[in-house]
């Protein structure tokens, strides 16, 4: 047998076996080593995608989805706002073939093909796939979504209203047009360090706590989880997560120049009945009419029922003002 | 003597600023003020219509009327004159106007075009009651908010 401190003897010629010693790691070198070991563990268990829970997919399967309400959950949730073509209008929204891009701070986010198509799109998706996506912000393949795609407010949704939504899906147009990838700076090309920003940011509750009468209730609803009006109306912090501590009191326009207006009830002083007709018919109390991304998603709620904008409008009147907050 | 002459230099720079941003905020050049003015003559005609389609004002076949065809004539302005290079946001204050309009001149006159083609549509329903003038409506303000999703920049 010849192992390794014997060929070294052979080679210097001494015959001398060096001291065996016990190698023993100084205690300052264990602590380090396992708190190092606990920060990754802890690090790597934070920045995991999530998934939905066994039970939870149980009872997702358990539901059955409606097309027709499917369609309402849609036109609220504002899919086609971000995923039909830059400019499509009428049925041509319904072809949700991305490629809409939208500037950050972090970079140029490029609306993916979330049509049926089953390779290019997301028409291979199981329900519970879809399901995850939206709750979760994480795709089949197991990785995290970028939040400019926005499940922080989709998680709020009720599962019926996706397992509907996800019926609804069933008969929309297929395009073949292919994902463009986002044009990000590093470190937000770091997939995995989305995962701390989810930690910070997810919530499982609405902002607006408030003890709210059914109306008001349901445009919560409507508002805080399937529109996610909070995206463009609330401000951001440095990390990119909304300050719900000044919800929905107006921002910096995300995507070009000037702000995106409070919906505040000290800012926003129509009536409800000027909130309402104004997702309706895309005209101000002044008659000037709505401008830059407010055209889509005026012409999403405008497909819901006067119940619902009714609703938004009175929710937004239970938001705490604007000006007993600090500024951005 | 030497330490106050850069200060003097500094205020007076000071000075020159303040007096240029404040005339540059006045200043805002007569096209812009004509076209502006042109868009509140067409927010207020539209104003006749719209309140009497959501039910705040009675329904009247007249006033429905002359408030469409005064949306007509606007339509019927030719627009050369309203929006000079140099007259976009990014140029000078007071305008709302992105500068993709200069880059996008055949779109923006399509769609100023369409505009005239949903005013010709309006004015012939607007006289024939609450559901024709509610109806024919819908594609004027389509119309705005096409322009305004491509063109016009928030507040």
């Amino acid at each position: 047998m010849t192992d390794r401190r014997t060929a070294a003897v052979q080679r210097d010629g001494l015959g001398t076996p060096p001291p065996a010693r016990p190698r023993k790691w100084p205690r300052v070198w264990i602590t380090l080593g396992l708190t190092m070991a606990l920060v990754v563990g802890a690090a790597w268990l934070i920045t995991r995608p999530a998934t939905l829970s066994l039970a939870a997919q149980a009872e997702l399967g358990a539901m059955t989805g409606d097309p027709v309400a499917g369609e309402q959950v849609f036109w609220a949730a504002g899919c086609a706002a971000c995923h039909a073509a830059d400019g499509a209008q009428g049925a041509a929204r319904l072809i949700l073939s991305g490629g809409q891009r939208f500037t950050s701070p972090f970079g140029t986010f490029v609306a993916p093909n979330i049509s049926m198509h089953p390779t290019q799109g997301i028409g291979g998706w199981t329900q519970a796939q879809f399901v995850t996506a939206l709750r979760m912000g994480t795709s089949p393949d197991g990785r995290h979504y970028y939040p400019a795609f926005p499940y922080a407010a989709y998680r709020l949704a009720a599962p019926q209203d996706l397992v509907d939504l996800w019926a609804y899906w069933q008969g929309l147009p297929v395009s073949d047009q292919p994902s463009l990838p986002h044009d990000l700076g590093f470190p937000f090309t770091i997939r995995r360090a989305v995962g701390v920003w989810k930690w910070r940011h997810l919530r499982d509750d609405f902002v607006q706590s408030g003890d709210l009468n059914p109306d008001q209730a349901r445009g919560r609803y409507l508002v805080e989880a399937l529109a996610h009006c909070g995206e463009c109306h609330t401000p951001r912090g440095a990390l990119g997560g909304l300050d719900t501590t000044r919800w929905l009191a107006g921002a910096p326009n995300p995507s070009g120049t000037g702000t995106i207006p409070a919906l505040t009830p000290d800012r926003l002083t129509w009536s409800t009945a000027d909130i309402a007709a104004y997702l309706s018919d895309g005209f101000t109390p002044d008659f000037d009419s709505a401008g830059g991304s407010m055209v889509a998603v005026i012409a999403n709620m405008a497909q819901l029922p006067e119940t619902d904008r009714q609703a938004i409008a009175a929710y937004l009147k239970t938001v705490p003002p604007a000006t007993d907050r600090p500024q951005p | 003597m030497s330490l106050r002459r850069p200060l003097i230099a500094l205020s007076a720079l000071a000075g020159l600023t303040l007096t240029t941003t404040a005339a540059f905020a006045q200043d805002i050049p007569p096209a812009v003020k004509a076209r502006q003015g042109q868009f509140q003559i067409m927010a207020l005609n539209i104003g006749v219509l719209g309140n009497m389609a959501r039910g705040n004002t009675a329904y009247d076949a007249a006033q429905a009327t002359a408030a469409a065809a005064n949306l007509v004539a606007i339509a019927s302005l030719d627009q050369g004159f309203h929006w000079p290079e140099g007259t976009d946001n990014m140029s000078i204050d007071g305008t709302r106007a992105e500068p993709a309009i200069w880059d996008n001149l055949p779109d923006v006159i399509a769609k100023w075009q369409a505009f005239g083609a949903a005013a010709t549509g309006l004015s012939a329903e607007a006289g024939n009651g609450l559901d024709a003038l509610r109806a024919a409506l819908g594609p004027v303000g389509g119309s705005c908010s096409a322009c305004h999703d491509a063109y016009r920049a928030p507040e």
